[in-house]
């Protein structure tokens, strides 16, 4: 994780720019796409940018990998429309723009509870542990329907009350302008609590437990902490969720929902502080868009969450990193036609891929209506010799194509880094 | 007593089956150090494999070919992926074969389909083993007992009896030591993960037949599965043996039982009505706790024992 | 207050059967530098195992400054006032030189679990990690990643760690350990520098380091001290030459 490497910058000129900046992209954006689906997209991608962050704050910042971190947005998220209900039948006074704060300390209540038993243990066993509080929150879902709702989840409406200046939460896009200013909070104070002495501590204790035991610091105490934080903004993002969709279900403390979060924030990647807001927006787009669709949106994910693994640990934020340093030191018009190359070819391999699995899912499961079906653009007999012929042609050729591709790209990649070395010395 | 009787060979019985699957994944992280996270997902193939070639060959030659060809794949799987992210650590094997899960239940859902199969027991072995008072115990509940006591004899033999066992045996304990011998590790991984896979497969044969085979089989099995691994102690075979059977025998009879705290307070006397405070608490009963209790062990486990019933790792 | 700076009364630890301290007795004055000498296997990493809390004893107790400090946690036992290096060093390998340093100051200077105050806000935290840094000459490497440091800076920064907090005892475990000769005397007086003022224990391999530093010797054989005195009565004893050095003869001689 190279961003382990955190420099000593003054508040500086860029990082006004860099924060002003998404703040301005952020009301503007509904300004572009003024579609009412393309609101959704952006209301759920705020949503996902804090609950994707609060959970870097474990993964990426303190070395703790949760299966469970759904159990806090989720609560919180109940929490939120229970208070809701019983603010709409006036028995006290709660406007819908503070309710996130009813989500957060929420969350943080239940980081405090169930926190002081994941966090005794770290690595593989904390994994563990939270995958087990994950699927007993899960299970007490359908144990207790007063409060979970059973099957149908708790619904709610989040228009009651007078309006005030107007704002009824009513239309999406107020809705998405309160999402986006609670984003835009939440992002500030998780990119400050990077910079405060816990903070620094959680990097410490990720990287070396032992010795921050030896400087002073109780370990188990630096992950409880840095959890209930991170449990309090998942609670944020869980209330918005609910105010955003009206209805909180088992889904939302689901292991889906936990698991969901973990692609999100690894295919960002974790080593930066912006990387899991990437793989928020990726996630989203992947849900929310791709799910339309193809009913194989899962199966994709799922290929390139593997693919990152194995590729690219770090991440899309470290191969962006990893081009701006090409890019800075003026070599990246070197690598660039090579990535043209691996990118052509990348993107027969990736025909090849959808086409086999849509005519797979064609033929065996959605064969009832026949087995023409239709793909960029064309139509075509699923069953049928030919367009099988032409998959697997793609799949060889596509595939020897982009090894090469990739084999060249990697040798100039090594080339330019040796060069960098030489060049220091 | 005919209650407990039934009851404890059901649960005997399902704990054997939990068995099978915890096996494989105890053999795979104590050879390893890979918690294979989608281990219930081979599980999984194992039982469609295994309907899909019964269709044409029938139960038997399926119940011995889709267990291989489960395994073949885990072998696959490891060779070109799992030894590739080795060199990340654990956390990122972890990810991986969490990926790998994802990527099992979705391809699982494009080939065939979310509607469960019709993957039944076969004529022979279908109808009562025997009569108990009046209780009938299914025949298939009593094969599937014989195939899981049939897999840990081989699987006792293979470690005590043979080269490779020795050298697996031996991993078990001291894994520097093995890897510092020289013998090929990377070889003796690509086995233990392909025969691990290979037993999950075995699982999923019985498991699919006796329960049902649908793409969230695995979601449902995985976790029950893991709480067995932790509980007997990771990287103890027998521990998860005994932690098998324990975990069997208590939700077979939790789920059989309708107590509840609000009846145990009745018979001494104090009356619980729907104005008492949580209310929905008391009168959970046993049989809706049910699912909850493996987790319940499972946390309580790794705050008081963490080295879990007979194991000898703590982390 | 207790004179000493650190007292082992009876102190024994076993893992499985074999004990590995036998019954140590030591004592340690405030502001002395002390060695710990003795052949591989004697236990003395072992023995700073058990005075900096990362093993429990079996028996025995062990006193910082007249205090009990048995059995407590390794960050209680810093928090009092002991701080430790590591014979295979041990750093914070993501996180750059100033960073490591500044996590070792932010507990003695009360900043503790803190997420209210803006790190770089921070003066004091900054000014003493910059002062060490300088001392271990590494002011240079300043934002490098401690992971890819050269072994004889890591080496550094390891012992600017363990002084960092400002802690009155200090433990360093083989300091010079893997050093050429020139890396070695760089070591010699950095640790001399850092200990001005302080009580320092060390376990040493290297006998010119132990005879150029050192106030007092202890010799750790199998577990148990059978001997402790002045650098030129050790050299004298002749139970040390028997026991000790007659050991390092034969080692040297194989190697």
């Amino acid at each position: 994780m190279a961003a382990g490497v955190l420099r000593y910058q003054p508040l500086n000129l860029a990082r006004w720019i860099i924060w002003g900046g998404t703040a301005v992209l952020m009301a503007a954006l509904p300004l572009v796409f003024t579609q009412g689906f393309a609101i959704t997209v952006i209301s759920q991608m705020g949503v996902a940018i804090i609950f994707t962050l609060s959970y870097n704050m474990l993964l990426g910042q303190s070395g703790m990998l949760s299966f469970g971190h759904a159990v806090y947005s989720g609560l919180g998220a109940y929490i939120a429309v229970h208070t809701l209900n019983l603010a709409a039948k006036g028995q006290f006074w709660m406007p819908v723009s503070l309710l996130p704060l009813v989500g957060g300390l929420a969350g943080a209540f239940f980081g405090v509870l169930f926190g002081y038993v994941t966090t005794k243990r770290a690595g593989t066993t904390f994994a563990m542990i939270t995958l087990g509080i994950g699927e007993l929150v899960g299970s007490c879902s359908l144990m207790f329907p007063d409060f979970f709702g059973g099957e149908g989840g708790i619904t709610t409406n989040r228009v009651f009350g007078q309006p005030f200046l107007g704002i009824t939460f009513g239309p999406a896009i107020q809705v998405y302008y309160l999402i986006a200013l609670w984003c835009i909070a939440s992002m500030a104070l998780m990119y400050a609590w990077s910079h405060t002495p816990l903070g620094r501590m959680a990097n410490a204790v990720r990287d070396n437990p032992e010795r921050a035991e030896f400087v002073g610091y109780d370990t188990q105490k630096v992950r409880w902490l840095t959890l209930i934080i991170s449990a309090f903004f998942a609670g944020i993002a869980g209330a918005l969720t609910a105010i955003n969709f009206e209805i909180v279900t088992a889904e939302n403390v689901s292991a889906v929902r936990s698991g969901g979060v973990l692609l999100a924030a690894f295919i960002g990647g974790v080593g930066f502080f912006f990387g899991p807001i990437i793989g928020a927006c990726v996630f989203v787009y992947f849900v929310v868009a791709l799910s339309v669709h193809t009913k194989a949106w899962l199966l994709y994910l799922g290929l390139f969450f593997m693919l990152m693994v194995m590729f690219a640990p770090g991440g899309i934020a470290s191969l962006i990193m990893m081009q701006v340093q090409l890019i800075a030191r003026k070599r990246f018009g070197r690598i660039a036609r090579h990535y043209l190359a691996a990118g052509a070819s990348g993107l027969m391999v990736l025909a090849a891929l959808i086409l086999t699995v849509e005519m797979t899912y064609k033929i065996s499961v959605d064969s009832a209506t026949g087995t023409l079906m239709k793909l960029f653009g064309m139509e075509f007999d699923a069953a049928a010799g030919t367009a099988w012929a032409v998959a697997i042609g793609l799949w060889i050729v596509g595939g020897w194509l982009f090894n090469l591709a990739c084999l060249r790209v990697a040798r100039v990649w090594g080339e330019i880094q040796t060069e960098f070395v030489e060049g220091r010395a | 007593m005919e209650f407990f009787l039934i009851s404890l060979l059901n649960g005997v019985s399902y704990g054997l089956l939990l068995f099978m699957l915890s096996s494989g994944l105890t053999l795979i992280f104590s050879m390893m150090g890979v918690l294979n996270f989608a281990h219930a997902s081979f599980y999984m193939i194992g039982a469609y494999l295994a309907y899909t070639l019964g269709l044409k060959l029938g139960f038997f030659p399926a119940l011995f070919l889709a267990p291989i060809l489960t395994g073949l794949f885990g072998a696959l799987i490891e060779r070109f992926g799992l030894r590739k992210v080795h060199r990340y650590g654990h956390v990122a094997e972890l990810l991986f074969t969490f990926g790998l899960a994802y990527l099992i239940e979705e391809s699982v859902k494009v080939i065939w389909g979310l509607a469960s199969m019709p993957y039944r027991i076969p004529a022979v072995l279908d109808g009562p083993l025997f009569t108990l008072y009046t209780t009938s115990f299914p025949k298939f509940r009593g094969f599937m007992m014989l195939v899981a006591l049939a897999m840990l004899f081989s699987v006792y033999l293979l470690l005590m009896r043979t080269r490779i066992g020795l050298v697996i045996q031996a991993a078990l304990t001291h894994p520097q030591t093995v890897e510092a011998l020289g013998h090929n590790v990377p070889r003796v991984f690509m086995l233990v993960f392909g025969g691990g896979t290979a037993l999950a497969g075995l699982a999923g044969v019985i498991g699919g037949a006796a329960f049902i085979t649908e793409p969230s089989m695995a979601a449902s099995v995985g976790p029950i599965v893991f709480v067995v691994a932790v509980v007997g102690g990771m990287g103890s075979l027998a521990g998860a043996f005994l932690a098998s059977l324990l975990i069997g025998i208590v939700q077979t009879f939790a789920i059989a039982l309708d107590w509840s705290l609000a009846g145990m307070l009745a018979a001494v006397g104090i009356g619980v009505t729907e104005s008492t405070p949580l209310y929905s608490l008391w009168k959970l009963q046993l049989s809706q706790v049910a699912p909850v209790l493996p987790y319940l062990l499972l946390v309580l486990m790794l705050i008081f024992r963490p080295k879990g019933l007979l194991g000898t790792r703590a982390d | 207050m207790s004179p000493n700076a650190l007292e082992l009364k009876a102190v024994r630890k076993s893992f499985g059967n074999t004990e590995i301290i036998r019954g140590t007795d030591l004592a340690i004055p405030r502001g002395e530098r002390h060695a710990v000498i003795g052949p591989n296997g004697a236990g003395k990493s072992t023995l700073f195992n058990l005075i900096s809390g990362r093993f429990p004893v079996n028996s025995g107790a062990i006193l910082l400054n007249g205090e009990d400090i048995t059995g407590l946690k390794p960050f209680e036992i810093n928090r009092k006032g002991l701080s430790r290096s590591f014979q295979i060093t041990n750093l914070f390998y993501n996180l750059s030189v100033f960073e490591n340093l500044r996590c070792a100051v932010l507990w003695s200077l009360g900043y503790r679990y803190s997420f209210w105050h803006r790190l770089n806000g921070l003066r004091e935290p900054q000014r003493r990690a910059e002062e060490v840094m300088h001392r271990i000459g590494l002011t240079r490497r300043r934002n490098v990643a401690a992971g890819v440091l050269s072994y004889a800076e890591q080496r550094a920064l390891e012992i600017g760690i363990t002084i960092a907090g400002g802690a009155a005892a200090i433990l360093l475990d083989e300091p010079t350990a893997g050093m050429n000769r020139s890396e070695t005397a760089a070591a010699v007086e950095l640790v001399r520098s850092v200990t001005e003022g302080k009580t320092l224990i060390m376990v040493e391999h290297d006998m010119g380091v132990v005879f150029d530093l050192a106030d007092r010797i202890s010799v750790l054989v199998y577990g148990e001290i059978i001997a402790s005195g002045r650098p030129e009565e050790i050299r004298a004893n002749p139970a040390v030459q028997e026991a000790y050095l007659g050991a390092l003869h034969k080692e040297v001689a194989h190697a």
